[in-house]
């Protein structure tokens, strides 16, 4: 039981961070109806960001909270830029273009940003020291003694403070409503007055953001990153979308916990080698049964 | 051009260079590097000076360029000449090429790099042609092509390896298991549409890299399997020094022994597998399966409506497509006599998919162009080892952004209803 418990811990809080990648995908997917095979990279520079800017900071000696909140507003301004730039390098000639084009140009595009890091940061893995330690324990008495620390609590709690702003903006906002307006039907929407070049360039901005934060997430969370880390992290996150509902966002956010608590789990209780194996089988599976997620609305296909 | 346009283009430029500093600053300009304990930042700002500096230029450049009303004449230019290759003059394109082909081996300037980059090239074009028939013809996004390739390859190693049965037998059971993947991938997922499809496809090639590494009784592991046996001519080893009662290659014919040889062989064995896949692709567009794939690609309600079963005839361009990936894959188990996960990676995938695409989807002589063109930059920047990938990445951008139906666009169908329409 405490070791159910544990698991779901740890569950939770890789969903948190898969989630916050997840938003990204649905929400292009959503306005544009691309996947925007890059984002798991713009993940990963998100990560390389808040890691230099962890060690800038960490020389300085500032207080922590300082440092994290400074870091935060760091790697969501250098990604956004990142995001905004791909869109307007990679997709944006594409638009209107034939279905496969700008899925392959997000595909070039992933592989150049790839290298690019590669390139500029070296191949080997970037260790960093532990920021935030400590933690709470609980059943302190049994066998088993659960333990959460204090930063997968500061991860849970940063993504429910940023859902909740995120959710502000979308349905109460003028930009979310022409953001909602987009999805629906985008010649109508430019025929309202509204720029929907503008508009689609800034879901880019905040989809890269909220990955740049699950980026710095990350780099707390496992001390540890490479410039390989998007893919894995990318094609999970985007399973995580489908199995909510691709453009659905509570369903981005679930399908995160959903598959963060499935891979724990299966590490957990089945086998360590084949975690990864998971997460790809619960999204055929889920594709078979509900091919369009838990909370997505019926694809109707019009003549 | 007035000032004002100047000085409008200037800001521009400079609002790039903000952009650019931006996205180079920290990811270029602070490194870091681990010494001793922790990691620790050395500076680089002379390139990201020099970066954003052509940022800025590149763009100003574009400003003016634009607002003289010309457009960048370089590539369109460059593209339309491809363009203007129609299928009579294709066809031509095709015999010249093949003869070429056959003779390569032989040329004066051909040496042991040539031949292995040409063997490397055939390889691809083989793929891309057998990805054609799911990608180009039936219009099935496939991002996990390399899973069957890596089935292919290790069918042909386990089988070859355990049972010691010589390359013929094993290459057509290597197909014959591939294309059983493709069946079981295929079954469950065809039902989904075009993205969902790739993805399914990817994480599907993601899983069998998975398996590969870790069912360690069986592939090895990491490690992967050597000693796999060299293919032979028609029963002949390319040996120098031939086992007990066996004649060798340059005996049996009487000439030197060469480890040219053995290369030349796998050329013209890769060659005739690769035409093969073309003659075949050529043949099955003009059967009603082939036809039923074309029609299901532009549009499948109405091929529901007409009776065709898109199910089956998606999973016979699976299972056929899939085939063509396992024969690729028992070549190249053969040709390097070792396999490991590594080279089944999803790097793979996106090359053949990129291939296709970029040739013109459905375009056999654009798989071959593409080819060509694409595996050429890579060996070219070889030198330049980390920067090949960014150039590969950075042409599947720009070929997208300036061609977006590839370097030969060929979506048109085999056969129309009131005759060809010129």
């Amino acid at each position: 039981m405490e070791y159910f418990i544990q698991q779901l811990v740890n569950g939770i809080t890789l969903g948190s961070i898969y989630g916050l990648i997840a938003i990204g995908y649905t929400m292009v997917y959503g306005i544009i109806g691309m996947i925007n095979f890059a984002h798991g990279d713009i993940f990963m520079i998100g990560a390389f960001v808040a890691l230099i800017s962890f060690i800038i900071f960490g020389l300085t000696g500032v207080a922590l909270p300082v440092i994290l909140l400074l870091v935060l507003l760091i790697a969501m301004l250098f990604t956004a830029c990142y995001g905004w730039t791909v869109e307007k390098l990679a997709y944006k000639p594409l638009r209107g273009s034939f279905r496969l084009a700008p899925l392959i140009s997000a595909l070039g595009m992933s592989i150049v940003l790839q290298n690019y890091v590669q390139v500029a940061q070296g191949a080997r893995v970037k260790p960093m020291q532990p920021l935030i330690s400590g933690g709470l324990e609980f059943f302190k008495g049994s066998e088993f003694v659960v333990t959460v620390s204090y930063l997968q609590i500061f991860i849970v709690v940063l993504t429910i403070i940023l859902m909740g702003i995120f959710t502000y903006l979308i349905t109460k906002t003028d930009l979310g409503r022409a953001q909602r307006a987009c999805e629906q039907d985008r010649t109508m929407t430019a025929l309202l007055g509204i720029n929907v070049d503008r508009t689609i360039s800034i879901t880019f901005i905040i989809g890269s953001s909220l990955a740049s934060v699950a980026g710095m997430m990350f780099v707390l969370y496992y001390g540890v990153i490479d410039f390989y880390i998007g893919f894995l992290a990318g094609i999970k996150a985007f399973t995580a979308a489908v199995l909510g509902g691709i453009g659905s966002l509570p369903g981005a956010m679930l399908g995160g916990l959903l598959i963060g608590l499935i891979e724990t789990f299966w590490a957990g209780y089945v086998s360590l080698e084949y975690k990864d194996v998971a997460a790809f089988s619960v999204l055929i599976v889920v594709l078979i049964f509900f091919p369009t997620g838990f909370l997505g609305k019926p694809d109707i296909e019009k003549v | 051009m007035e000032k004002k346009d100047i000085i409008q283009s200037f800001k521009d430029s400079l609002f790039t260079g903000l952009i650019a500093l931006a996205l180079f600053g920290p990811i270029v300009g602070l490194r870091t590097a681990s010494k001793g304990e922790g990691l620790f930042i050395t500076p680089q700002w002379g390139i990201v000076f020099l970066l954003v500096g052509l940022c800025i230029l590149g763009r100003f450049l574009i400003n003016l360029n634009s607002a003289r009303k010309t457009e960048i004449t370089f590539f369109s230019k460059f593209t339309s000449k491809f363009s203007a290759i129609t299928e009579d003059k294709a066809k031509h394109f095709a015999i010249t090429a093949i003869l070429f082909a056959v003779v390569f081996p032989f040329l004066p300037f051909t040496d042991r790099y040539f031949m292995d980059v040409a063997i490397m090239i055939l390889t691809y074009i083989m793929l891309g042609w057998g990805l054609n028939i799911v990608v180009g013809l039936a219009g099935l996004l496939d991002l996990g092509y390399v899973a069957f390739y890596a089935v292919g390859a290790y069918s042909y190693a386990l089988i070859a390896t355990t049972f010691g049965w010589s390359f013929w037998i094993c290459l057509p059971l290597a197909g014959v298991f591939a294309a059983f993947f493709g069946i079981l991938l295929g079954f469950p997922v065809l039902r989904l549409r075009g993205d969902y499809l790739a993805i399914v496809t990817l994480g599907f090639g993601e899983i069998i890299r998975i398996i590969l590494i870790n069912w360690y009784e069986v592939t090895n592991g990491p490690d992967g399997i050597t000693g796999i046996p060299r293919p032979s001519f028609f029963g002949l080893p390319f040996k120098r020094s031939p086992d007990e009662g066996e004649t060798s290659f340059h005996l049996f014919f009487n000439l030197e022994y060469s480890t040219m040889h053995r290369i030349i062989f796998l050329y013209y064995l890769i060659l005739v597998l690769a035409l093969i896949t073309n003659y075949f692709t050529l043949k099955i567009r003009k059967l009603p399966v082939g036809r039923a794939w074309e029609a299901l690609r532009e549009d499948e309600i109405a091929c529901k409506s007409l009776g065709v079963n898109p199910t089956n005839t998606k999973l016979t361009a699976f299972a056929i497509g899939a085939m063509f990936g396992g024969f690729a894959g028992s070549f190249f188990a053969t040709r390097q006599a070792f396999i490991s996960p590594e080279s089944f990676t999803f790097i793979e995938s996106a090359i053949i998919v990129a291939i296709v695409v970029l040739g013109g989807m459905g375009s056999q002589t654009g798989v071959v162009l593409a080819s060509i063109f694409l595996i050429g930059i890579t060996e070219m920047f070889r030198d330049l080892e980390q920067y090949r990938m960014i150039a590969f990445g950075g042409a599947m951008v720009l070929i997208m952004v300036f061609k977006p139906k590839g370097i030969l666009a060929n979506r048109k169908p085999t056969i129309l209803m009131h005759g060809d329409k010129k």
